[in-house]
């Protein structure tokens, strides 16, 4: 690692990050690398991690999938790939294998973005580079998802991982990733650097659930470069308890045409807080963004459901859309959508709403047969369910799965 | 004694802590089929929400008796599960619940279940939906007559015993009117039989245009919250269509 990255870092150890509430790091523990074992494929790692793979779409059968990473607590322990238009491995691997990677490394994310960022890139270089490589090759289309996860076994473990995604030029590539705790693990800490680049003519569609215990923490960092007439579409799914979770991507629109997707589907359960935003930087001309979100509170859970889209140069536009409905007294949604204009000739929009099920449509479904708490519950599960788009139709189908499956519970 | 499918007695009505209904009786035996008319603001979708149970409208007086059980303070989805079944004038749009969603509930299917029922799809084609439809939020951008064939779909599904109709053929042209009133006379059992039928109905029409292809036994005539008056309803639709309601007012003051 440079050492100007590790510098900054330092610095920024003690930083608090600006929303969501701060976490003493002191209080987890950090796993070696090699705590794990290491297996060939998916079907090997240990039953009760296979059990909860299935949870957040990522197969252990790995049947039509082009290749799999997971990582245990701070482990990679399994790495596969069936296809030969896109690599994945662990980071580690990678940057031994190309020199050039470390020009990718904490370029979309700034090392001292917060106190999270600079564990993270303090442990890299100090300790061992964990987390995932993804590339796919110029001019390749895979239509089968790569899946990934990050799964926490061991209690009171603070994970942390840097994933760096490349897809280069005129390349499509699907990816499915999912994180989980174990069944033992009560509380944990996780964080995950993510940055994605996207190169001229790249389709990224990443396509994220996660299912963590009720005292775990999630502190993600991600950050997105997308290139001239390259299309970038996130679809975030959270319908679990979390003790907390703080996240607000954001992706640079720096080329032209380039074009951001982000939807999210938010279900706010028990104690949650669940801190959530996206943000978008149109600097690129004919770049434009849509940035939808559903989110529903129950219990005793708090939601903020943030959006900022920034119009930067002339002939953009976005949409941002977030939707909530408050389904208990005690608990809370705080929609703040931000619009920001600094060019003559943008066009952006936002739209929020706030509110309760509509009476009249729960006694339709009663009309009908269903109690008013199956009405209720099939109205939220519409309400939260969205048309994914940019997936090829196998996928889109599967996807549609996992999202009414998330939704049981709501 | 030998219970009547529906019976309403003495039936007073409040909404919003005003009387809607004042004196209502009304009695539906197996088999038959009835037509509600009056003018609007008559009171006539008070009666029919009132029915149904929705929690709007407070029965200050009287009692509702289906199938000899008083249903008077059941809720909706109890009444409906006794066969109770309606179709709505202007049903509510619900995104992201699917028309097939709620044709699964209706059938008796598993909600998880993969497919509908082949008789439900049977019945989607009869009323000229494809599967692509079933997908749609329900009611969501549909046509008025889109509207009325999802409800008369639903109710096929559902096989209620008594079914009420409220305005099925406003705002749908003539040759869904005809294709509407052709579900309507199946789910009535109007191809059996006099005697041999088992299914009723409750027709609310404005115009009483669905009565040229739909034959009901008896009409009434709803004025200010009370039936003003009952019979054959041809010759009561008859007077309506000389006389508009007004001679329905002269009635309501010799009673």
């Amino acid at each position: 690692m440079l050492q100007s990255t590790l510098k900054k870092a330092e610095k920024a150890k003690e930083k608090k990050a600006l929303y969501g509430e701060d976490i003493d790091l002191e209080k987890f523990i950090k796993e070696e690398a090699d705590e794990h074992e290491n297996v060939t494929k998916a079907t090997e790692v240990p039953k009760k991690v296979q059990e909860s793979l299935l949870k957040i779409g990522v197969d252990p059968s790995e049947k039509e999938r082009s290749g799999t990473f997971i990582q245990v607590d701070q482990s990679g322990v399994c790495t596969t790939c069936a296809s030969e238009s896109v690599e994945i491995m662990g980071l580690n691997v990678a940057l031994d294998k190309y020199k050039w990677l470390k020009d990718y490394m904490w370029k979309a994310v700034a090392p001292d973005t917060d106190k999270y960022t600079a564990q993270a890139a303090i442990r890299e270089s100090k300790e061992y580079p964990s987390g995932y490589f993804i590339r796919s090759l110029p001019d390749s289309k895979e239509i089968f998802p790569l899946q990934a996860c990050m799964f926490i076994g061991d209690e009171q473990v603070m994970q942390t991982a840097h994933n760096i995604i490349v897809a280069e030029e005129n390349s499509e590539l699907h990816i499915i990733t999912g994180c989980a705790t174990g069944e033992d693990v009560s509380s944990a800490l996780h964080v995950g650097v993510s940055e994605f680049y996207l190169k001229k003519g790249a389709k990224i569609t990443f396509t994220m659930i996660h299912n963590w215990a009720e005292q775990v923490e999630v502190r993600p960092r991600t950050g997105i470069m997308v290139g001239d007439n390259a299309t970038y579409i996130s679809n975030y799914i959270l319908t679990s308890p979390v003790k907390s979770i703080q996240s607000y991507p954001t992706a640079y629109c720096t080329g032209e045409n380039s074009r951001v997707v982000f939807q999210s589907i938010l279900g706010g359960l028990k104690d949650s807080v669940l801190d959530l935003g996206s943000r978008v930087l149109l600097e690129g001309s004919g770049s434009s963004a849509e940035m939808i979100s559903r989110a529903v509170s129950k219990d005793q859970s708090q939601v903020y459901s943030r959006g900022h889209l920034a119009g930067r140069t002339q002939n953009v536009k976005g949409h941002l859309e977030c939707h909530g409905l408050v389904l208990s007294d005690d608990s809370m949604i705080y929609a703040v959508p931000e619009l920001e204009g600094s060019a003559t000739e943008l066009e952006m929009s936002h739209e929020a709403a706030v509110g309760k099920i509509a009476e009249e449509e729960v006694l339709y479904l009663t009309s009908r047969g269903l109690s008013e708490e199956e009405a209720a519950s099939m109205i939220v599960r519409g309400f939260l369910s969205m048309d994914i788009t940019g997936l090829p139709p196998e996928l889109a189908a599967e996807t549609k799965n996992m999202i009414d499956m998330s939704l049981k519970g709501m | 004694m030998i219970k009547l499918l529906l019976e309403i007695t003495d039936l007073a009505v409040e909404v919003s802590g005003k009387e809607v209904l004042t004196d209502v009786d009304l009695y539906i035996d197996k088999g038959e089929t009835h037509v509600l008319l009056g003018p609007n603001g008559a009171g006539k979708s008070t009666l029919f929400m009132t029915l149904l149970g929705f929690p709007k409208y407070k029965v200050t007086r009287g009692e509702i008796l289906f199938k000899g059980e008083n249903i008077t303070n059941y809720s909706t989805t109890d009444r409906v599960r006794m066969g109770i079944g309606v179709s709505f004038q202007n049903p509510p749009a619900i995104r992201g619940v699917r028309l097939e969603d709620i044709l699964k509930v209706e059938s008796g299917a598993d909600e998880d279940a993969e497919e509908l029922d082949p008789e439900v799809m049977e019945l989607v084609h009869k009323l000229k939906f494809d599967e692509k439809f079933l997908d749609r939020d329900v009611n969501l951008g549909f046509s008025g007559g889109e509207v009325k064939r999802s409800e008369i779909l639903q109710l096929l599904a559902q096989k209620p015993d008594f079914i009420m109709f409220d305005e099925p053929d406003s705002g749908v042209d003539i040759e869904n009117v005809e294709l509407l009133a052709e579900q309507i006379n199946i789910l009535l059992e109007k191809d059996k039989k006099i005697g041999m039928r088992e299914k009723s109905g409750l027709l609310i029409t404005h115009l009483g245009y669905i009565l040229n292809f739909v034959i009901a036994d008896t009409a009434h005539v709803l004025m200010d919250g009370k039936i003003a008056c009952s019979g054959n309803p041809a010759e009561i639709l008859d007077d309506i269509r000389k006389e508009g309601f007004k001679g329905c007012v002269q009635c309501c003051k010799v009673h």
